[in-house]
């Protein structure tokens, strides 16, 4: 199967898993089992687009992510990245992609240095990578990203705790941009962020994305910002895509039944349209990923499950044009 | 029938190394009984700094009730001892708070955290105390109650133990409920099981809710009252339609905007409210929302504006310009 478009893939996952195991005992450590985080995940993104990943916890969306750059060993599958599989890549030549790929983590409090100064922070990647061996350019490079990202390029001098939350993701950004990727993995990159300052940050995570003709994956559980910032969004569950669509087509006409419960379950910042809504929320809660339910693993939650959804694992199927179901039940 | 609570000019302070912070600066609100309020705010409104003021739970030193009055059913809950004030807590007001792992006590049983409730405000006996939690269990919708009262917080799941937390504030029959941020940490799924729960057992049981959120979604779809909170004031209160469709305060339109919405089509692009949050050690005489705010006038910077009326129906909004701001607002949008 493929789930390939018309444009330039840039990223192609294939068959993609992650199973952490499970060990018991101390003196003697032996496997009792696997967490099937990421189980058999398939799909591509274009050149200059935006994928979202969404779900909610445990569903392996950030597995994904950390997999595609390579933070983990995947147990199985294909990430192929302009064409070469990165998967089996060993050290050394995993250093030379990883700068073309780059990440945005969620929380702008731990994943800045608070011992580092701001200019440190950012030009740290480039002093890694050797791109400039040169510290007054090196200086020069981060004042221009400061300011790329709209900050004041005085900050270089300032420590992370002088700094609002806002402005501490705009530094991650930076530092995420130094090395020119072309690819970058926005993980839960607004979530920790006050309403009043996501907007500033989504709006410059599209404006970059523009000027430097960046590709994002963007990782998030906030559906309104994934339904204004994506071309293209898959659902997950439990480890595997449920549903991958056009992202217009994903929120007005959503298939599967999970995904149905998912925006069903989102409140809408209006009372009259919450006022005209019918809406039950979906029953029970997500089961163990170390021992996940037979067949469609949704089947235990499912509103529309048959009988033949506990024995056959349905596979994602183009049910109409670019939009991809693993419903048995859906036609 | 007087309002259930009602608070008057409250004002909580705290010291901190960088200075004296008003984290709450005279807020005035009521909640009608059985009636759902919701606060909203972002992080540092004040808005859970307020509502722990009501129980009277802000640690002395740093912080401090420094004025105003908290009228529940009738009677001052500054002016009662510490001793009486336990007999409130828990018994005529419920608590339930954002991290259901944390405000439960991971050594005792869920069985005897609810028991425990019961005993100390109800003088209940352990066998109907036993009863009373199976009763409580099952109202919350926890299933094999039984077996649960047996176990331990960290064998239950986020959304099971949000709903434990709901059961033990329900225990003594409570006339309001105060819930900070009660589904913040919770999926989307089990966020939406948890305020359903809310929301069907406070009509059922009558009972009061104050909501404290920054999630106007979660407001849209449950409060009938919103007051919104900036800097340790309420800048805007008024019934969900009122604040949601005809906003008077700047920021109350800015926040309204600057969030992407799930049932409309992307638009170009989104309109964020300018600026940084306010750095609360550094507030000056005038609004405090001023340096962000695109309608800022001279004024602005001389005086703080009170809250007042803007339509009918007990709608308010503290700002100079919220009469010229209808034209403005419709023109921009």
């Amino acid at each position: 199967m493929s789930v390939a478009g018309t444009a330039t893939p840039l990223l192609e996952v294939r068959r993609l898993a992650m199973h952490f195991p499970i060990s018991e005992g101390i003196l003697v450590s032996r496997k009792v089992g696997d967490v099937k985080a990421v189980d058999g995940v398939d799909f591509t993104i274009n050149k200059g687009e935006t994928l979202g990943l969404v779900g909610e916890s445990g569903c392996g969306k950030t597995t994904t992510g950390r997999c595609i750059l390579r933070l983990e060993r995947p147990t199985a599958g294909q990430i192929l990245f302009d064409g070469v599989d990165i998967s089996r890549l060993e050290r050394k030549q995993l250093v030379a992609m990883r700068r073309r790929m780059q990440v945005i983590f969620q929380d702008p409090y731990s994943s800045l240095n608070p011992r580092m100064k701001v200019g440190d922070i950012i030009a740290e990647p480039i002093k890694v990578h050797g791109v400039e061996p040169d510290a007054n350019r090196r200086r020069a490079r981060v004042r221009e990203l400061l300011s790329v990202c709209g900050l004041d390029p005085k900050f270089v001098d300032r420590y992370p705790h002088e700094m609002s939350g806002g402005q501490r993701q705009r530094v991650g950004i930076a530092r995420a941009l130094a090395l020119d990727p072309e690819f970058i993995v926005c993980d839960e990159a607004v979530s920790a962020l006050d309403v009043s300052i996501q907007a500033q940050v989504v709006n410059l995570l599209e404006d970059l994305r523009e000027r430097f003709k960046l590709t994002y994956l963007f990782i998030a559980h906030d559906l309104s910002v994934v339904r204004h910032l994506c071309q293209r969004v898959a659902v997950m569950y439990l480890g595997r895509i449920v549903e991958m669509a056009e992202c217009d087509e994903l929120f007005d006409n959503p298939l599967h039944p999970y995904t149905q419960a998912l925006l069903a379950a989102v409140p809408v910042p209006d009372p009259r349209v919450e006022a005209t809504r019918t809406f039950r929320p979906a029953k029970g809660e997500v089961p163990s990923p170390i021992n996940p339910p037979s067949g469609c693993v949704f089947h235990p939650r499912c509103p529309m499950a048959v009988e033949g959804c506990k024995r056959a694992r349905p596979e994602l199927t183009e049910l109409r044009p670019a939009h991809w179901v693993a419903c048995s039940e859906v036609n | 029938m007087p309002p259930l609570l009602e608070v008057k000019g409250l004002h909580t302070e705290f010291r901190t190394g960088a200075g004296l912070v008003r984290a709450v600066d005279g807020i005035s609100y009521t909640v009608e009984h059985g009636e759902t309020v919701a606060i909203v705010g972002e992080s540092g409104s004040g808005k859970s700094v307020g509502a722990l003021s009501i129980l009277r739970l802000i640690p002395d030193p740093p912080g401090r009730i420094t004025d105003g009055e908290i009228l529940f059913n009738g009677y001052d809950l500054r002016r009662l001892s510490e001793p009486e004030m336990r007999e409130i807590r828990g018994r005529d007001i419920g608590m339930v708070f954002q991290e259901p792992m944390t405000s439960l006590n991971p050594v005792l049983t869920i069985g005897r955290q609810i028991t425990e409730v019961l005993e100390q405000h109800q003088g209940a006996d352990g066998s109907a105390a036993q009863r009373r939690a199976l009763e409580l269990l099952d109202l919350v919708g926890i299933a094999d109650a039984g077996r649960r009262l047996r176990q331990y917080p960290h064998q239950l799941s986020g959304g099971m133990r949000q709903r434990v937390m709901i059961a033990i504030a329900l225990a003594c029959s409570p006339k309001l409920i105060i819930a900070d941020e009660p589904t913040t940490a919770l999926d989307v799924t089990i966020q939406a099981q948890i305020l359903e729960l809310m929301k069907s057992l406070t009509l059922k049981l009558n009972v009061a809710l104050i909501v404290i959120t920054h999630n106007l979604g979660v407001v849209a779809r449950y409060a009938s009252r919103v007051n919104v909170m900036y800097a340790g004031r309420i800048v805007e209160a008024g019934s969900a339609e009122d604040i949601y469709h005809d906003p008077r305060h700047p920021y109350t339109i800015a926040l309204l905007k600057s969030v992407p919405r799930l049932d409309q089509p992307r638009r170009a692009r989104l309109d964020p409210v300018d600026g940084q949050p306010p750095d609360l050690t550094k507030l000056d005489g005038g609004c405090s929302f001023r340096p962000r705010c695109r309608y800022a006038v001279e004024q602005c910077s001389q005086a703080r504006p009170p809250l007042a009326s803007v339509g009918g129906g007990g709608h308010t909004a503290a700002c100079f310009r919220s009469a010229d701001l209808v034209a403005a607002r419709d023109v921009a949008a």
